[in-house]
């Protein structure tokens, strides 16, 4: 059906196409300081140091890379599930080119030294203002769209996107207060274990609404799309979306067991995040029974594999999370390279899979395409990456148990068994392996890249129409 | 009041909304809207170029 007004779709092309740029940066950065681990004469110079590169690792993979494609797969959605164009196209270009000025402030000012500290919140406060300003745009041009929407209902995955928008929001003023002294130089609003358990009441919301409820979003539209069929219960959706509301704001203390975190504090966060794994399972089943009665696609459809893996990665991850939460669990995990392990399983696991799938759906459609230029590359794209992942988890999580047992481990006199540089030296295979895992997973990304490259390169942009008749009500 | 006693009735109030919303989700009367809602991304279809399918 032919109408006038089309979808804004150039922001979504602007954003997609910086998903993948940010991927193989942030990447790259994760492989090169995994090298430094192996090999500490990497550490070339200060600005080229582990300890101010992995601030910048994790920045461009979590801001850059998933912020990104939470920009561009939200824009997508919200405008495609009411039927409404983005509202204010010239606060949505803002929002574009507000995020890429963060972006490359960070890549500068972090490898200078310049940082709050704080872990996932680095970046010092005018960055800070900038973010806000960024936020509060996108909180307008999400909630304006929504607003002026056709369709009776909001669809799920905007409850989910939403939710993410706001209490990022939310997160990054509170965490974020604090009192400059200079230009590039500030101290914490809070102090002591009150800032710990601001920064880490942030820090893992942070990973429960920048990288799931954001990628949860993800998963409720483009999963049946790819699927061609709904989600397999909407009622679960909704009651999937609420108890993650309810519950992942109290689990932050986890990240502070055994610390001077009041005990009743880290209990609290103990038994939030058991109760998260109700919530977690119930989505990750809704997402894979969306897919019953048409199993066969995963056989021959990679980007329906890059979906429903990414969902077993999130099942796997926020099972382990849980188990991890436990006070006497975390004695063992705690400050070892499990942690890190876990990380990587959901981080490359569900959000780079679940952002990769989505992506090889969406960047075709935006330039007037129906695929990839080559679907045998995502196939490729796909193996490359799952055995990436395997390789670097099953490392760390071997390097974690075992630095946790010699860590504890005691001589019948009481005094400790190893000494931690012997410890450190029997993590080096270990390193080995992970950054062949990690290289692997990088190697996918350039794949992915040229394949973007060849599906847009020659193809002119196509905004698609939006369509003239409405659905009926009731 | 005491702080305590409202922290504690705040919880048990939120409780009992998040059981009113399991019970409203579930309830059949819901069925028909939750059914039309699933179907919105596939509503947008068209067959013009760059659509999605």
């Amino acid at each position: 059906m032919e109408t006038q007004s089309t979808y804004n779709y150039r922001v979504i092309r602007q954003f997609s196409i910086m998903t993948v740029v940010w991927g193989v940066v942030g990447m790259l950065v994760g492989v090169f300081i995994a090298a430094q681990l192996i090999w500490p004469e990497l550490n070339l110079a200060p600005w080229l140091s582990y300890g101010r590169l992995r601030p910048l690792h994790t920045n461009a993979v979590i801001f850059a890379f998933g912020g990104s494609a939470l920009f561009a797969t939200s824009y997508y959605v919200v405008q495609r599930t009411c039927h409404a164009p983005l509202f204010s196209p010239a606060l949505a270009a803002f929002t574009f080119w507000g995020w890429q000025a963060v972006i490359v402030l960070a890549a500068i000012t972090l490898p200078l030294g310049y940082t709050s500290s704080k872990e996932y919140a680095e970046l010092e406060w005018p960055i800070d203002i900038l973010i806000t300003l960024v936020w509060v745009s996108y909180a307008i041009v999400f909630f304006g769209t929504i607003a002026k929407r056709k369709t009776p209902h909001i669809y799920v995955a905007n409850w989910f996107f939403g939710a993410f928008i706001l209490t990022v929001a939310l997160l990054h003023i509170v965490n974020s207060a604090a009192i400059p002294v200079s230009l590039w130089k500030s101290y914490s609003a809070y102090a002591g274990v009150q800032d710990a358990m601001v920064q880490w009441w942030y820090g893992h919301n942070a990973v429960g609404f920048f990288l799931t409820a954001g990628f949860l979003g993800m998963m409720y539209y483009f999963i049946p799309k790819q699927a061609e069929r709904p989600v397999y219960s909407y009622r679960l959706s909704v009651v999937h979306f609420w108890s993650l509301i309810f519950t992942y704001m109290w689990a932050g203390p986890h990240h502070l067991h055994y610390t001077a975190l009041p005990d009743w504090a880290q209990s609290v966060g103990m038994v939030f995040s058991l109760i998260l794994l109700a919530p977690s399972w119930g989505g990750m089943i809704n997402g894979m029974m969306t897919l019953s009665g048409a199993w066969h696609k995963l056989r021959t459809d990679p980007i329906l594999k890059f979906l429903i893996v990414s969902l077993s990665f999130y099942g796997m991850s926020t099972f382990e999370g849980p188990m991890m939460s436990i006070k006497t669990v975390n004695a063992l995990s705690h400050y070892t390279d499990w942690t890190i392990g876990h990380v990587h399983s959901g981080a490359l696991g569900w959000v780079g899979m679940i952002t990769i799938g989505s992506l090889y759906y969406l960047i075709p459609r935006l330039f007037g395409r129906t695929e990839m230029h080559s679907v045998r590359l995502i196939t490729l794209h796909f193996w490359v990456a799952t055995i990436g992942i395997v390789l670097y988890i099953a490392a760390m999580w071997i390097a974690g148990v075992m630095q946790g047992l010699m860590w504890r481990a005691v001589d019948p006199d009481g005094t400790l068994s190893y000494t931690f540089a012997e410890s450190v030296k029997a993590t080096y295979p270990y390193y080995m392996i992970r950054l062949l895992g990690g290289i692997l997973y990088l190697s996918g990304m350039l794949i992915m890249a040229y394949n973007v490259w060849k599906t847009c390169v020659g193809h002119k942009p196509v905004d698609a129409p939006i369509p003239a008749v409405q659905p009926a009500h009731g | 009041m005491d702080i305590n006693l409202a922290r504690s009735v705040v919880t048990v109030l939120l409780l009992l909304a998040f059981i009113g919303i399991v019970a409203w989700a579930w309830s059949g009367k819901r069925k028909q809207a939750f059914d039309e809602a699933a179907r919105l991304p596939f509503d947008d279809e068209t067959d013009a170029a760059g659509t999605s399918k």
